[in-house]
């Protein structure tokens, strides 16, 4: 076996016991509310059309943003119980998760309950009355297992489409089989992103052929095979779940990371170094950009890694740029205040925007600063990833040096790299901490003007932990002590094409290579 | 004269403005025989319904073996009423057996008690006892509607409602089943009304006939009675009907022959 594929199988038990725990309780609590609002739809057809719509509506909402969604929505409602009772909760991780996938399995199950129900001959439920059944001995003896093979072609549409969405629980901080999609996306570890399709998708098949199977013993009303369903989705659930309990002891600290390589990279380091120290940890990989803050202002993460223009602009929404020092300084104190977040120091480098060049080219140009660039533009084309010339950091570069380039075409990341060595663009936008700078031998032109913001990589730290001196004392070793070459060697070796390291290989390595403290 | 078994006083039933019954009044006693007959939209069925709470008069009381009906639970008086009606209803997933013992289980009958039940009512609308253990796709219409009268005695109730019951079988069949249950309506004393648009049937088996028209009686009476006493043309046309059928039936196989 592949060592790739060990890493992955490796972890299977972990992500697929979440992923089944998701799922399962996704799917038994939307048919607890989908059952008797089907019934209640099936009794009345003035409440009918708009429940049935609302669970379409909700259908139409792209799942990842209604995962999305829950999540600001559910730290508010815990603000507010922490207001009213005292007593906050976890906005981040399952119940978001479990609150979305529920309301996503509702439609075909409401749908299909609501149909089946109506669709019970009325003079069989005439007979019911007529023999002297109650309302309810009539629905639990007559309509819903006559209703039940129709319902559970409704359960079975759920069920595949909740296993498949339960993939995208990973970037709300929901550990799931989307985890190995997710990070195989960010490292380019295609081999990962197949491992977590093949085993969603066959998890999926297996539960739809369970419950057809109990599908199947309804409508040929062949109790056997209902009993042989159920049983074996029984034990299936308890085999899913039985790595959790030990995977369950309460992790003391929580590393968080967003979705790209660097991330990964920093995570595993600050994670290995507090297991060093003796703690627990666990991983919050793939945490969207703003989701990652406000999870650890909110005490749900103890700790990542954040670059100091980002939180800047988007946190204090600041458009200025009193440079590296100054901004660091300003944060230092600002989300302390605020938030009570702890900036413990910046990294010793910076993952900023930055122009670069083909050496060579840059030679034969004499081009080494933005302001010698802005002089070549009209002859060259400027490369960018697909969102940097949207951004403000882009305008504001461009209103300091006005440049005016013959051509500015976008591309996704790794073919941004060879348009540039391919010549199909002169100059691009790159990350300054990106492995393929140091890789491909390019320039990195500089800003005589401040025009770009400083990306410090700065530790950030939970309100709650602030005093907490064993995470601290883990960490603090880890300030001013990664340069800027380290971090690319570090990205390059996740990234390249042949011979990749794991994230955790690279942090290893990493930490081999720390450099004494300034 | 004992208290009548059903006693319909001034019943009035409206939908929307429709007057499905329009001030009705009607007394069966005990034992006795009932069709209710009329053209379609008379009210016959929807007065049926008013006895067993299937429907619920907007006017008037019911009572049934002397109690008023209104204000007590719909379930409970009818599982004291036997129902059978043309569609049947059969439960189709359960068993004959299962379907048949269905009101003495809501009763709450032991297990060996309903099974004795079933067997007695197999034997009574003369289907073999093997049966019981099918399900009622696997048996013919006039199969599926003795399972339906079985049903609805398994209960020994004393009163029978039946709607069209024989009115989807063939004429061989339906023929047949209507002089069993004459026979079953004699051997276990019940009171049975039935609704009817077959004047020849209502002739043929029961006592008394009720005729409907537009929400109120027209006319009731033995049918003897009704033919020398009525003077509503509708009524006189109705009853004339079987006399006249067979008369034309009788000429043209003389004829044929």
């Amino acid at each position: 076996m592949s060592p790739r594929v060990a890493d992955a199988f490796a972890l299977l038990s972990e992500y697929l016991g979440w992923h089944v725990l998701l799922s399962a309780s996704a799917l038994a609590l939307g048919l607890l509310i989908s059952l008797p609002l089907a019934v209640a739809a099936s009794r009345s057809p003035r409440l009918r059309w708009p429940v049935l719509a609302l669970a379409g509506l909700i259908q139409t909402i792209p799942s990842l943003a209604l995962l999305a969604l829950f999540y600001p929505l559910l730290l508010a409602l815990s603000a507010l119980s922490l207001a009213t009772f005292g007593q906050g909760f976890s906005a981040l991780g399952f119940l978001p998760s479990l609150l979305a996938l529920t309301l996503y399995s509702m439609l075909p199950i409401l749908r299909t309950a609501t149909a089946g129900i109506l669709g019970v001959d009325p003079a069989v439920r005439e007979a019911a009355d007529g023999v002297g059944m109650t309302a309810r001995q009539r629905l639990l003896q007559v309509e819903l297992p006559l209703a039940m093979p129709v319902i559970m072609a409704g359960v079975r549409t759920a069920a595949v489409w909740t296993i498949g969405a339960a993939t995208l629980s990973t970037p709300v901080g929901q550990t799931s089989l989307g985890n190995y999609i997710f990070a195989g996306l960010q490292t380019e570890n295609w081999v990962f992103v197949l491992f977590g399709c093949a085993a969603s998708a066959a998890l999926a098949m297996i539960v739809d052929q369970l419950l057809g199977l109990i599908e199947t013993g309804a409508a040929r009303r062949k109790r056997g095979l209902v009993v042989a369903g159920v049983a074996l989705l029984a034990v299936g659930l308890v085999a899913g779940l039985l790595p959790l309990a030990s995977f369950g002891k309460p992790a003391s600290y929580v590393v968080g990371a967003k979705n790209f390589s660097e991330q990964y990279i920093l995570a595993e380091l600050m994670a290995e170094r507090l297991e060093g120290a003796g703690a627990q940890v666990t991983r919050k990989e793939d945490l969207g950009s703003a989701v990652a803050y406000r999870a650890l202002a909110a005490g749900e993460l103890d700790v990542y890694v954040d670059y100091s223009g980002t939180l800047w602009t988007n946190v204090l929404k600041r458009e200025d740029n009193p440079g590296r020092a100054a901004v660091l300084a300003e944060l230092t104190t600002e989300l302390k205040r605020r938030d009570g977040v702890i900036v413990l120091g910046s990294l010793g480098f910076e993952n900023a925007y930055a122009f670069a060049m083909r050496a060579d080219r840059a030679r034969a140009l004499g081009v080494t600063s933005l302001a010698d660039l802005a002089r070549e533009a009209p002859r060259l084309t400027l490369g960018s990833d697909l969102e940097f010339l949207s951004r403000p950091e882009w305008k504001g570069v461009d209103a300091a040096y006005g440049f005016n380039f013959k051509a500015e075409r976008s591309f996704q990341p790794t073919f941004m790299y060879r348009a540039l060595s391919g010549g199909e663009a002169d100059v691009i936008s790159a990350f300054s901490s990106d492995g393929r700078i140091a890789a491909d031998r390019l320039v990195v032109l500089t800003d005589p003007k401040g025009a770009l913001p400083p990306y410090d990589a700065v530790i950030l730290i939970s309100p709650k932990r602030a005093g907490d001196t064993r995470l601290i004392e883990a960490l603090r070793p880890l300030v001013g002590a990664i340069t800027v070459e380290a971090m690319r060697a570090a990205n390059y070796s996740v990234d390249r094409d042949e011979g990749k390291a794991t994230p955790a290989e690279a942090a290893r390595a990493l930490e081999r290579n720390l450099s004494a403290r300034p | 004269m004992p208290s009548p078994a059903i006693e319909l006083v001034d019943i009035e039933k409206r939908y929307g403005a429709h007057a499905a019954l329009d001030g009705v009044s009607l007394s069966v006693g005990p034992g006795e025989f009932v069709a209710l007959v009329g053209a379609s939209g008379s009210g016959k069925t929807t007065l049926l319904k008013t006895i067993n709470g299937l429907a619920w008069p907007d006017a008037g009381t019911v009572r049934v073996t002397g109690d008023l009906t209104a204000g007590r639970a719909p379930h409970e008086l009818r599982r004291r009423i036997g129902y059978v009606f043309q569609e049947i209803g059969l439960f189709p997933h359960l068993t004959v057996g299962e379907n048949i013992a269905i009101t003495p289980k809501l009763l709450g009958w032991d297990r060996a008690r309903m099974a004795a039940r079933v067997d007695e009512l197999l034997d009574l609308v003369a289907l073999p006892r093997e049966v019981a253990a099918r399900l009622p796709a696997a048996l013919s219409g006039g199969q599926r509607q003795r399972v339906g009268v079985a049903r609805a005695l398994a209960a020994q109730p004393a009163i029978l409602l039946m709607d069209e019951p024989f009115g989807a079988l063939d004429p061989v069949t339906r023929e047949e089943l209507g002089a069993d249950y004459r026979a079953l309506h004699e051997k276990l004393s019940l009171t049975t009304v039935m609704v009817t648009h077959d004047m020849t049937e209502a002739v043929l088996l029961t006592d008394r006939v009720v005729v409907l028209k537009a929400g109120r009686i027209v006319a009731d009476g033995t049918p003897g009675h009704l033919l020398a006493t009525s003077r509503d043309p509708d009524v006189l046309a109705l009853l004339e009907a079987p006399r006249r059928q067979a008369e034309r039936l009788r000429a043209r196989l003389e004829t044929a022959s």
